[in-house]
């Protein structure tokens, strides 16, 4: 009995440093994919609040005490006991002590009011730099466009931002707005949610403090896949930012039809350029410098320099990228990408086109 | 004791039983206020299952990353029912039943002051929640083809309009909120004429019981919030198929519009659904705490005070839809005020406490639940209306765990704890101790670990109405804690339901007053006579019954 209480009781122990092993790690883990904690910042307005949020996490910690334990207290202390007989004596209320817990409230709230307008003030008044990146960003059911007017350049998904101002960077300017119904841009390490509403042109910015991925996703239900709507953003160091500018700014070509072999049998991504644009892919999407000029999906001139399909919903791969164009509907279900019904053959041509979308 | 004064009409009521079809015909044609408010009362608790059930089912697809238990559509629709339901079938219902039940027996009335208009009220809210429910068959508009709606209980624009929701799922929404609206409004409307005109000689109003004074208060507010939901609903019909174009943006129309019109309500909505939850805590929490409550003068104003404050807050639903700085700078003022009259409310129930001798009987365990959660959800409220704060936490589980720990653990358990104590009025008899006990601490354990680990996938970025979420986020070991928690509650009202039909039938009988209590309820039969009161009470204070039981030390002395 004495021994299998021993084994219980070291098994228990065991179990509770698993626990508390865990608990301690668990930033560490986490970290091994990108987090989405709001308490992990790292961009200018995302640390203010941080800040204002411990401030006021600590006052309520400390209402939550003091008023718990007189709660606590006052349960234990006036509890009935089997020997009372009597009612206890009535008190009907003060009003001196009805003032001492209306006023104290007052200043609590006094307190929190002013510390919230100073960082609401200094965050969404703040003046814009005139070296700030301007990036208007559309959001669509159920994906996210990017234009950069200073560049002149269209994306999709994956946004790419420089690192911030205190590493010789710059503050990057959003202005949010949708084609279609609300949805609400969010990544949580850099910056709160702001909403991207049709007829209506929302800001924000972002100071990112060190280059890498960052993930989100939409913050505001916009129809059936407002679950798969993630977002990605990298944040580069202002020589990667230049490259990949460089590099999106780039056309495609009209790929020159592959030898004699023009009868649309080969496999191969002439043909399959030729078979994209003489289907519907192209009322839809744009592959700029040639005749697909679709506004209604994303822009596909840069496919391949994209890490996940359907904003986020799969991994970039030649396989998920023919099951996807093959039947959107098996990876994001009610996503506005209709079935084409093609052949087999066509789709493996488009896959291979696509895949030249550098 | 009260027999000699207020006399007690012998329990003569329920000798003459008809036919089945005889009592379903009385029930239907009934105008007495306590019928009704049992019919709302058991109307509430069947959506509350139904309800339910749309919850575990949401929290089984959410219990671990990537499942495939229901399909993206079907999530959404059982978020939307899920949220309208409760809030408009149960929570609106059941309060509206319990101060049709009780407003007219505590300030010693026969009835409400327009029972006609009370049986209206309630067939038509009732009939809405059908026509609700009936869009699961008709809601694609051939019969059987249906859905329920999909846009979330808030149904944000231009989401619900043609172009983005096809079919009648948003008309069905649309109207049956409408419908219940108009209940609500006759309710409301009967329970303030009740309330100001209907009281007995002697109670003034600074004698009305709490309860009565707070749902003067609610259905006042009421009146003031269901107007621009139902304006907002015919402008979205008239968006719909007179080509209206008020959140049609297609067109130039506005989404903001209709966030404004629907938190206009939805903010007050929410002290709608609370008041009555305190009304019962004001009643509850002296009576086991065998002390007078704390300050009623000051109660009373903090009621009111809620009501006034909870009309200018709305747009902290909205501190991401782009307001400039000094919109939001108010709209967090506003709403932290919100805290003052709530804290008062909670120090007079901490002093009601201080120096009695506190019965820990099932009706005062949920009272004492909701003190402590009560507390805990005012405070993540505070955090919530600090805007910039909330530009993180807005749309995540944060918020959801927020107002859940409002909805359940503080209403939800303030309506177990009303039923525990109104029950034996209602019914004649008690409800079982022991099961009421095992169904409280299930109730507590089940609550805590569904809403406090909820707050936690929403500060890790988890937001609300995602059917899903990847493997990699690190959210699936507190989803399957939190949808393990949610299936204890179920288990706890399970246990509840099997309660209250097995004391209808086998529980001891409840007397005139079980609990020893002050109003005039308990000064009439268990179950009331239909005309309540043999002879109109007369009061001398606010606690009448106290008065009768300590001639020695009666409260008129003091009035």
């Amino acid at each position: 009995m004495d021994s299998e209480l021993r084994v219980i009781s070291r098994v228990f122990i065991r179990r509770l440093k698993f626990v508390a092993t865990a608990l301690v790690l668990w930033p560490v883990m986490a970290a091994a994919s990108p987090s989405t904690s709001i308490f992990s910042t790292q961009s200018t307005p995302a640390r203010e609040v941080n800040g204002l949020a411990f401030f006021v996490l600590g006052i309520t910690a400390a209402i939550f005490v003091a008023v718990g334990a007189l709660l606590v207290y006052a349960l234990v202390k006036f509890r009935a006991r089997a020997d009372d007989v009597a009612e206890p004596p009535q008190v009907f209320g003060s009003m001196q002590i009805e003032l001492s817990w209306t006023i104290i409230p007052i200043l609590i709230v006094t307190v929190l009011f002013l510390g919230t307008a100073r960082v609401l003030f200094s965050v969404q008044d703040a003046p814009k730099p005139a070296s700030a990146l301007d990036v208007t960003a559309v959001g669509h059911q159920f994906w996210w466009e990017y234009h950069y007017p200073q560049y002149n350049i269209t994306a999709a998904n994956e946004l790419h931002i420089p690192v911030g101002q205190g590493t010789t960077g710059r503050v990057t300017y959003l202005k949010l707005t949708s084609a279609d119904v609300i949805h609400s841009f969010w990544i949580p390490q850099l910056g709160g949610k702001t909403d991207m509403l049709p007829n209506r042109v929302n800001e924000m910015w972002i100071d990112p403090a060190k280059p890498g991925l960052y993930l989100g996703q939409c913050g505001q239900f916009c129809g059936t896949q407002h679950a798969k709507m993630l977002l990605r953003v990298s944040v580069d160091t202002p020589e990667d930012f230049a490259k990949w500018i460089a590099g999106q700014q780039k056309a495609a070509v009209e790929l020159p039809a592959s030898g004699a072999n023009s009868t649309g049998d080969a496999i191969d991504a002439p043909t399959g350029q030729r078979v994209f644009e003489q289907q519907a892919c192209i009322n839809c999407h744009t592959v700029s410098g040639t005749v697909a000029n679709g506004r209604f999906g994303p822009d596909l001139t840069h496919l391949m320099s994209r890490a996940t399909l359907a904003a986020g919903a799969m991994d970039n791969t030649p396989g998920n990228l023919k099951g996807w164009i093959t039947n959107p509907d098996d990876y994001k279900t009610g996503s506005l990408m209709p079935a084409m019904h093609l052949t087999e053959k066509q789709y493996a041509q488009i896959t291979a086109y696509l895949q030249t979308l550098k | 004791m009260s027999e000699t004064t207020i006399p007690i009409p012998s329990g003569a009521v329920a000798s003459e039983r008809g036919t089945y079809l005889e009592t379903i015909h009385s029930w239907i044609v009934t105008v007495d206020h306590k019928k009704l408010g049992i019919m709302y009362i058991v109307y509430a608790l069947l959506f509350l299952v139904i309800a339910g059930v749309e919850a575990l089912l949401m929290r089984i697809q959410l219990s671990a990353p990537n499942l495939h238990f229901l399909s993206p559509q079907t999530f959404n629709r059982m978020f939307t029912m899920h949220g309208t339901t409760m809030v408009f079938l149960v929570g609106m219902m059941i309060l509206f039943g319990f101060g049709n039940y009780l407003i007219p027996l505590m300030i010693g009335a026969r009835d409400m002051a327009f029972p006609r208009l009370n049986a209206f009220s309630f067939w038509l809210s009732a009939f809405a929640g059908m026509l609700l429910y009936f869009s699961f068959i008709g809601g694609s508009g051939l019969p059987g083809t249906g859905t329920a709606p999909d846009v979330g209980w808030f149904a944000y624009a231009p989401l619900t309009e043609r172009a983005f929701s096809p079919g009648h799922t948003i008309d069905y929404w649309t109207v049956a909120i409408l419908a219940n609206g108009i209940g609500s409004i006759g309710t409301s409307i009967n329970i303030l004429a009740t309330v100001f005109c209907m009281r007995c000689k002697g109670m003034t109003l600074m004698r009305l019981p709490l309860l009565a004074w707070i749902y003067a208060t609610m259905s006042f507010l009421t009146l003031v919030a269901i107007s621009p939901l139902t304006a907002a609903q015919a402008m979205l019909m008239m968006d719909r198929y007179l080509g209206a174009h008020f959140f049609d943006t297609q067109a130039g129309g506005s989404a903001i519009l209709w966030a404004h019109f629907f938190w206009i309500f939805g903010h007050p909505e929410v002290y709608v659904l609370v008041l009555p939850a305190f009304g019962f805590a004001n009643e509850i929490i002296p009576v086991f705490s065998r002390k007078a409550i704390f300050g009623y003068p000051a109660m009373v104003a903090a009621s009111v005070g809620i009501a006034f404050i909870s009309l200018s807050v709305w747009a902290h639903h909205m501190f991401t839809i782009g307001m400039t700085s000094y919109g939001n700078a108010f709209f967090t003022l506003s709403t932290m005020l919100v805290s003052v009259p709530t804290g008062i409310k909670i120090f007079n129930w901490l002093a009601t406490l201080w120096g009695g001798r506190i019965r820990f009987q099932t009706p005062m365990l949920f009272a004492i639940g909701f003190l402590f959660q009560f507390l805990i959800a005012g405070l993540t409220g505070i955090m919530l209306s600090i805007s910039a704060w909330d530009w993180q936490l807005h749309n995540t589980y944060f918020v959801v765990a927020h107002f859940h720990y409002v909805l359940v653990g503080a209403i939800i358990f303030m309506i177990f704890s009303a039923l525990y104590y109104w029950y034996p009025k209602m019914t004649g008899r008690m409800l079982d101790e022991r099961m009421g006990k095992w169904h409280f601490w299930l109730m507590v354990i089940g609550f805590h670990m569904t809403f406090d680990l909820m707050h936690i996938p929403g500060l890790l970025g988890m937001p609300r109405w995602i059917y899903t979420y990847g493997a990699d986020r690190g959210w699936g070991t507190l989803n399957m804690l939190v949808s393990i928690g949610g299936g204890i509650q179920g288990i706890a009202i399970l246990l509840f339901v099997i309660n209250m039909v097995w004391s209808y039938f086998k529980g001891p009988h409840a007397g005139p007053d079980p609990w020893d209590a002050w109003t005039l309820e308990w000064s009439t039969a268990s179950p009331p006579p239909v005309y309540n009161f043999a002879r109109e009470p007369v009061v001398e204070s606010r606690r009448p019954l106290w008065d009768l039981k300590h001639p020695e030390d009666p409260d008129s002395a003091f009035d």
